[in-house]
């Protein structure tokens, strides 16, 4: 994009709940719809399922951004599983926030199965997020670090 | 250490055209515990998993990654080919190359790094994997319809047939449903009650189906193979094994001004009652809402008149509890109150009728005994206005709803030619925006309505409905010749919307089944799995998934008894062995993990253990029943203490894919 973050190239880290997200992500796939590489994505059961310390020790490891991507609300396979997710990450960004993880590397999207397209503006968008904020250096461990 | 196997596939040109596959099997020899590496054109191909089983023989492998298409794709088919060389299939771990990688990129340089990349966290994944035996729940032999309507019915018939016990439970006092109430079915003209009424003394007769009729479900319990229901059966203040259903109550009781429902409200039935005269089963039922004895306890005389002492005022409700393997929805629909639409004049004039209105004015055994006739005044009508599409089709849906009714057409055609047919010195309009008519002989039952009946077919929407001077001033446009109308009609009938019945709401909520934002039950997949709920053992059956006509519904409801049947034919279910387990020892007995688990899977107990100083104590722990528990994971992350994890996404194992990528 910006010639000045032409070196940059982060590093995001995607779970995708294995009902809705996970399928949206493959039928971005099916569809050719483009979204950068930078975005890896980890297949969890449900959104749930993400545990605050994935999260951190993400962050500690180098990475730039973190998104969770669940079912929307009143869809979720297990019934209540996404929001339990909502509440748990909004206490957790608020946190990161006030540790300088700002609150734009930090995100929950709800995204079906059958919005492939929502699926890839959401991961463009957020890594073009990720790209204006630049590098996480506040949580980084440079123990972590193998280049 | 693991022995671990990599195989990269190359899905034709669609993997190896953006991913360089050699290099990605190259580059994931060189992690650790990797001992063979392969890649190949076709990995899903029958030489492909030969390739995968000689391999896991060969290298004795204890881990395999394979990296190819999404997991949702083909993991079933990769562990299905590593269990049959003795390798457990959770040992198995999927990579997805293709949907989110090869496919959204175009560079190869971007893919393959990227390709290396996702198979690193799968080989990270893998050496935490362990061994899971999937656990076995036994199948109850019995299933469970709710719903007594045609969908019901033939549903329960189907699985009856094939020698399983079957209960259906109907919350009206008669089988039947709407389509009891309907005096000729499109396109063929057959009686509806004709067709229907044998299936009902069919239901009744059957001896593998027991009928709850006049019951709701109060409580779900348990999941598939193992539901427990709890089933409340209402008080209808007569003996339903004494009734014989003579009918004599019905005739003598004093209250006579209660609005009959199943004539929709257009005569007036006894506060004692029998639906109709097929009811099934024909037994009579005090409404408590109008009974002069329940109400003031001063009356007695249905309980004097009747022969067998059936009537018992003192009767409560009464809660069944029963097991069942499955459960078949067939709740049905309502048709919308036009209310809301003030244009029409419903509320305004007795002459504005719903379709289902016309249908009982139509039907032999309706208010008016088949004779069509006002409902203002009891004289003939001369011109009749039907309107289309009243609450379907809505923009906004704020009055009615976003998607098309789907029979309106059809029923409005065969009202039109009925009409036509039977008082030829009628004239008859019908307003539609568009008629749709797919269906097996249904555009050539229009073309008679149009054509051999001259029915006029009026592109175009009413605008207002005047109640004048006994007439009803009809404003529409044509919008094909772009005219104004005015017509002074006798009667106006209105194909009003369809939605659920409001009743499938809260037992979609029993049932922990889905629902669309117009709640009608969702399918397990809309082409694929379109008789299944996501909720494993729950079945879906007519309306209740979507407007449907009767030919459709029937078909619904058969395959819907074949999957109930397929289910039950089983005498073990494989449950999911990725399920929660606590670790005791960690467990502080906080409740935590109880009260986020959406399945009640998780119970305490107080175990005895042994401390460090050499006595016992009793500890309060948390335990999972892992064949209830369908492996959310929302326990794992309440858990303050570590103890909950879930098997094959535990911790350590996502933890390990995250430093993985973050490397």
């Amino acid at each position: 994009m910006q010639v000045e973050n032409k070196e940059f190239k982060p590093l995001i880290v995607a779970f995708c709940c294995n009902w809705c997200s996970y399928a949206g992500a493959d039928l971005a796939g099916t569809n050719r719809l483009n979204y950068p590489a930078d975005v890896k994505i980890i297949r969890v059961p449900c959104s749930c399922r993400v545990n605050p310390m994935f999260i951190l020790r993400a962050f500690q490891r180098g990475a730039d951004g973190v998104i969770i991507c669940g079912c929307h609300p009143g869809d979720c396979h297990y019934t209540t599983g996404n929001y339990y997710a909502r509440r748990r990450m909004t206490a957790l960004f608020s946190m990161l926030d006030y540790l300088g993880i700002e609150k734009g590397r930090t995100r929950v999207e709800w995204v079906s199965a059958a919005e492939g397209q929502r699926f890839a503006e959401t991961m463009n968008s957020f890594v073009s997020t990720i790209i204006s904020l630049g590098e996480n250096k506040r949580l980084e461990d440079l123990r972590c670090k193998t280049k | 250490m693991q022995r671990i196997g990599v195989f990269v596939c190359w899905c034709g040109s669609n993997i190896a055209a953006t991913v360089d596959v050699q290099r990605v099997a190259e580059e994931l020899k060189k992690e650790p515990g990797v001992v063979f590496s392969a890649d190949y054109q076709y990995m899903c191909s029958e030489s492909g998993q030969n390739l995968i089983k000689d391999a896991i023989k060969e290298h004795a492998l204890t881990g395999v990654v394979i990296c190819s298409c999404s997991p949702r794709m083909h993991e079933n088919t990769f562990r299905k080919a590593a269990a049959s060389v003795g390798l457990n299939p959770y040992m198995v771990e999927i990579a997805n190359i293709r949907e989110q990688c090869s496919w959204i990129h175009k560079d190869k340089a971007t893919g393959t790094e990227k390709a290396i990349i996702l198979g690193r966290a799968a080989i990270a994944k893998v050496h935490l994997n362990a061994p899971l035996i999937a656990g076995e729940s036994p199948v109850t032999k019995r299933a469970l319809v709710i719903g007594g309507g045609i969908a019901g019915i033939q549903t329960a018939l189907d699985i009856a047939e094939a020698g399983f016990e079957v209960d259906i439970v109907e919350k009206s006092p008669t089988i039947g449903g709407k389509m009891a109430q309907l005096d000729k079915t499109f396109p063929t003209l057959d009686c509806s009650a004709c067709i229907l009424t044998p299936k009902m003394v069919e239901a009744a007769q059957q001896e593998k189906i027991k009928i709850y009729s006049y019951s709701e479900i109060d409580e779900v319990k348990g999941f598939v193979g193992n539901f427990s229901v709890k089933i409340r059966r209402k008080a209808r203040y007569v003996k339903e094994d004494i009734c014989t259903g003579c009918g004599l109550c019905t005739e003598k009781c004093p209250q006579k001004k209660v609005p009959n429902e199943f004539n929709m409200g257009m005569d007036n039935r006894r506060a004692i009652y029998i639906p109709f005269a097929q009811a099934v089963p024909k037994v009579a039922t005090i409404d408590p809402n109008y009974c002069t004895m329940l109400k003031t306890g001063k009356c007695g005389v249905c309980s004097k008149i009747c022969g067998v002492k059936a009537i018992d005022y003192t009767q409560q409700d009464e809660i069944v509890e029963a097991k069942y393997g499955a459960i078949v929805v067939a709740t049905g629909f309502n048709p919308i109150s036009p209310a809301k639409f003030d244009e029409f004049a419903y509320s305004q004039s007795p002459d504005v009728v719903t379709s289902l209105e016309y249908e009982r004015l139509m039907n032999a055994a309706g208010p008016t005994n088949g004779t069509l006739l006002r409902p203002s005044d009891g004289k003939h009508p001369h011109t009749i206005v039907f309107v289309q599409c009243v609450g379907s089709r809505c923009d906004g849906a704020e009055k009615g709803k976003p998607y098309c009714s789907k029979v309106c057409c059809m029923y409005t055609a065969k009202h039109a030619m009925l009409t036509r047919e039977k008082y030829p010195d009628t004239d008859v309009y019908v307003f539609y925006i568009d008629v749709r008519t797919p269906g097996k002989n249904f555009d050539e039952f229009y073309r008679r309505a149009v054509e051999e009946y001259n029915v006029h077919y009026i592109k175009g929407m009413v605008g207002k409905v005047v109640p004048e001077n006994g007439k009803l001033k009809v404003q529409a446009a044509d919008l094909l010749s772009n005219e104004q109308l005015h017509i002074d009609a006798d009667m106006v009938v209105l194909a009003t919307a369809v939605e659920p019945d409001p009743s499938a709401r809260s037992l979609a909520t029993k049932l922990t089944a889905s629902m669309d934002t117009n709640d009608f039950f969702t399918e397990a997949h809309p082409k694929l799995r379109p008789v299944e709920s996501p909720t494993a053992g729950v079945f879906l059956s007519g309306m209740c998934q979507g407007p449907k006509d009767i030919p459709e519904t029937v078909s619904q409801a058969s395959a819907a008894a074949a999957k109930v049947i397929g289910l039950l034919v089983k005498d073990k279910l494989v449950g999911n062995p990725c399920v929660a387990h606590s670790d005791e020892l960690l467990c502080n007995g906080c409740s935590s993990c109880e009260k986020v688990c959406p399945y009640g899977a998780i119970t305490y107990s107080d175990k005895e253990f042994r401390m460090p100083d050499r006595t016992t104590a009793l500890r309060r722990v948390a335990a999972v029943n892992p064949a209830v528990c369908q492996g959310c994971g929302a326990c794992t992350v309440a858990c303050p203490s570590g103890a909950m994890d879930l098997f094959g996404f535990s911790n350590n194992q996502i933890m390990a894919e995250v430093d993985a990528i973050c490397k």
